[in-house]
C-alpha cells in the first residue's frame, strides 16, 4: 500500500499541470464555442455563425480574387505546402547523401528550422521586399513588376506558403534522412543484381520503405501549417485587406483585439477537431508499438 | 558503401547531382545573407538592394541600434527570454521525466488509456487554451507576471517530453533496477540514482527542443505579457521596424541577435537536437 502511493505520487505534479492548464482550458474552450457573443446558448449555431463572416469564409473572393476568407486560404496552404515539403524534403535527402560535402549543405538549409518562427518572418518580409528584396528585383529581370510581393493581395498569401515552404522543408529533410539510414545496403546490392537502374530502385525500394516517414512528414506539416501564425503576423499581419489572413491568425484577432471569446473559441475548436482528425493515424502507430 | 552508390553513376548525372546541391545551398544561403548584410551595412547602401557593393562600409552600429533601441530594448528583451526559457525548460523535464518514468515501468489499470490521453494532448493548437488560461492567470493575478508563462510553457511541454522520455525508459534494460528493488530501493531512489544518470543523452535532447521552442515561442508570450518592460526578445523583433519607414538595419540586427542562440545551442548540441527530433516524431 505504501509504495502504491509512492507511485502515484510519480504522475501528481504533471497530471495536476496538465489538468490546470491544458485539459480545463480546452473543455472551457469548447464550451464558449457553443454561445453566441451575446451569450445565449446556441449550440452549433454559433458556429454557423461564424463560419458566414467574410473574415472567415468570403465566397466574393471567387469572383474577385483574394481574399477568400481564412478559411480558405488555410487550405490553399495546405494543398500547396503539403506535396511540395514532402517531394523537396525527400529529394534534398536522396541528393545530399550522394554528394560530397552534402553534409555542409545539410547544415545551411537546417538554419532554417532553428530560426525562431518571429525572425523567420522578418527574412521573408525583407526577402519579397520591392526595394531590398532579391526575389522581386530577379523577378524584374524577366519582365515582372518590381514591386513588394507581400502587399498585394494577389501575391501575399503565396508568397507567404513559399516562405513556408523555405522554412519548413528542412525539418521533412532530417526525417527523410534519418529514414534512409534505415534501408540496408544489400536491398540496393540486389536490384543492381536485378539489372535495375538507379532511378527505377528509387521508386521501387526507396519511396515505398521510406513510406513511414512520409506519413509522419506529412502529419507534423499538416499540423504545423494549420497553426501557422507567427510569420504570418510578422511578415503581413494577414493583409493586405484580410488577403493572407489565416485561422490562427484570425482566432487572435477575435480573442485579443476584438475581445470575442466565443467566436475565437469556434475558430480554435475547428482548428482542434482537424488536428485531432489529422492525428489518428499516427495515434494508431502509438497503440500498436505499445502492444 | 552509400546505398545508391551501388548503381554505376553516368558522369553528367553526377553533375547533375552536384548543381541541384549546389542550388539547394544558395537558396537557403541567400536569405540569411540578404538579412547578415541589411545588419551589417548603412540602410542607404543596401536601399537599392543588399547585393549591390559599389559601397561597402561594414559597421556594427544597427547591432548597437536594435540592443538599445528606445522604444524596445533587445538587450532587456534577450534577458527576459532567458528568464522564462530556463526555467520553463528545466521544470517540465523534471515532472515529465518522473510521471514518464512511472508510465514506463509501473503497471496499473488505465495506464494506457492515460497514456494515449496525454499523447493526444500533444496535437492540441496553442489556440485552444488562449483565451481560458488568460482568464485563469488574471484570476491568479499572474498576467504579464513571468510565474504565469513558465507555468504555461511547462504544462504545454509536458506531453511531449513525457511521450519522448516513456519511450527512451522502455529501451533501458530493467535488470540493474530489479536488482536494486531486491537490495530494498525505493522506486523514487531507483528512478534518481539508477535510471536518470543512464538516461542524460535523452535529458539533453529534450532540454535542447524545449529551450529552442520556449525562446523561439511568440504567441503565449504576446498573450500573456504586455509591460513594454517585460517583452521578450521574439515580442520586440517586431517593434525594432521603425514607425515611418522600415528601418531594415536594426530590425534585421536584431532578428540575428535573436537568432543567435538557438544557432548556438543547435552548433553546441546538434547530435542531441537531431536525435530528439528523429526520436520524437519516428519513434
Amino acid at each position: 500500500m505504501h509504495t502504491l502511493r509512492g507511485r502515484a505520487l510519480f504522475f501528481v505534479p504533471a497530471l495536476a499541470l496538465l489538468a490546470v492548464f491544458v485539459v480545463y482550458p480546452v473543455v472551457n474552450t469548447v464550451w464558449l464555442s457553443f454561445f453566441t457573443s451575446e451569450g445565449k446558448f446556441a449550440l452549433l449555431g454559433n458556429y454557423a455563425e461564424v463560419l458566414s463572416q467574410p473574415e472567415m469564409f468570403d465566397s466574393r473572393g471567387f469572383a474577385r480574387g483574394f481574399p477568400y476568407g481564412a478559411l480558405v486560404h488555410n487550405v490553399m496552404w495546405i494543398v500547396i505546402h503539403l506535396p511540395l515539403t514532402a517531394g523537396l524534403g525527400l529529394a534534398l535527402a536522396v541528393i545530399l547523401r550522394e554528394i560530397r560535402g552534402g553534409a555542409i549543405v545539410k547544415s545551411i538549409i537546417f538554419l532554417g528550422m532553428v530560426t525562431p518562427m518571429v525572425v523567420g518572418g522578418v527574412i521573408l518580409r525583407f526577402l519579397f521586399d520591392g526595394n531590398v528584396g532579391i526575389l522581386p528585383s530577379l523577378l524584374s529581370l524577366v519582365g515582372l513588376p518590381r514591386r513588394t510581393l507581400t502587399a498585394y493581395p494577389d501575391t501575399a498569401l503565396f508568397s507567404l506558403i513559399i516562405g513556408s515552404l523555405w522554412l519548413w522543408t528542412p525539418f521533412s529533410m532530417i526525417l527523410y534522412s534519418a529514414g534512409l539510414e534505415t534501408i540496408p545496403d544489400y536491398v540496393y546490392e540486389a536490384a543492381v543484381i536485378d539489372g535495375a537502374s538507379a532511378i527505377r530502385a528509387f521508386f521501387a525500394i526507396t519511396v515505398p520503405m521510406l513510406r513511414p516517414v512520409t506519413g509522419v512528414v506529412i502529419t507534423m506539416t499538416f499540423l504545423w501549417v494549420l497553426k501557422i501564425f507567427d510569420i504570418v503576423y510578422v511578415a503581413t499581419m494577414g493583409g493586405p485587406g484580410g488577403a493572407s489572413n489565416v485561422l490562427a491568425l484570425q482566432m487572435y484577432m477575435y480573442a485579443f483585439r476584438e475581445f470575442n471569446a466565443n467566436s475565437a473559441a469556434v475558430v480554435a475548436t475547428l482548428l482542434m477537431l482537424v488536428a485531432l482528425a489529422v492525428s489518428i493515424p499516427t495515434f494508431r502507430s502509438v497503440r500498436g508499438e505499445q502492444q | 558503401m552509400r546505398s545508391t552508390s551501388v548503381f554505376a553513376r553516368r558522369k553528367s548525372s553526377t553533375v547533375a547531382l552536384y548543381v541541384a546541391a549546389g542550388l539547394a545551398a544558395l537558396i537557403w544561403l541567400i536569405p540569411f545573407m540578404g538579412v547578415f548584410m541589411a545588419s551589417i551595412r548603412p540602410l542607404s547602401e543596401i536601399s537599392r538592394g543588399w547585393w549591390k557593393f559599389e559601397q561597402f562600409n561594414p559597421t556594427l552600429r544597427n547591432y548597437a541600434g536594435a540592443w538599445n533601441h528606445p522604444a524596445a530594448p533587445l538587450g532587456k528583451g534577450m534577458l527576459n527570454s532567458l528568464r522564462v526559457a530556463v526555467p520553463a525548460t528545466v521544470l517540465p523535464l523534471a515532472i515529465a521525466s518522473i510521471a514518464a518514468y512511472g508510465f514506463a515501468r509501473f503497471r496499473f489499470r488505465l495506464r494506457d488509456l492515460l497514456f494515449m490521453t496525454v499523447v493526444a494532448l500533444m496535437t492540441l493548437p496553442q489556440q485552444m487554451i488562449a483565451v481560458p488560461i488568460y482568464r485563469i492567470m488574471r484570476g491568479l493575478g499572474a498576467v504579464d507576471s513571468y510565474t504565469g508563462l513558465v507555468l504555461v510553457h511547462a504544462a504545454w511541454g509536458l506531453p511531449w517530453i513525457m511521450y519522448f522520455m516513456r519511450n527512451y525508459f522502455t529501451t533501458v534494460p530493467i535488470e540493474v533496477e530489479e536488482a536494486a528493488k531486491v537490495d530494498g530501493a525505493s522506486d523514487l531512489r531507483v528512478f534518481l540514482q539508477i535510471v536518470m544518470p543512464m538516461s542524460l543523452p535523452a535529458v539533453a535532447s529534450a532540454a535542447v527542443l524545449q529551450f529552442m521552442w520556449v525562446w523561439s515561442d511568440f504567441f503565449l508570450a504576446l498573450i500573456l505579457l504586455y509591460s513594454p518592460d517585460k517583452l521578450l526578445a521574439t515580442q520586440r523583433v517586431p517593434l525594432l521596424r521603425g514607425v515611418y519607414h522600415v528601418d531594415w538595419g536594426v530590425l534585421s540586427a536584431g532578428s540575428i541577435i535573436v537568432m543567435a542562440v538557438p544557432i548556438m545551442v543547435f552548433a553546441l548540441m546538434q547530435r542531441y537536437y537531431i536525435r530528439g527530433m528523429v526520436g520524437w516524431t519516428s519513434k
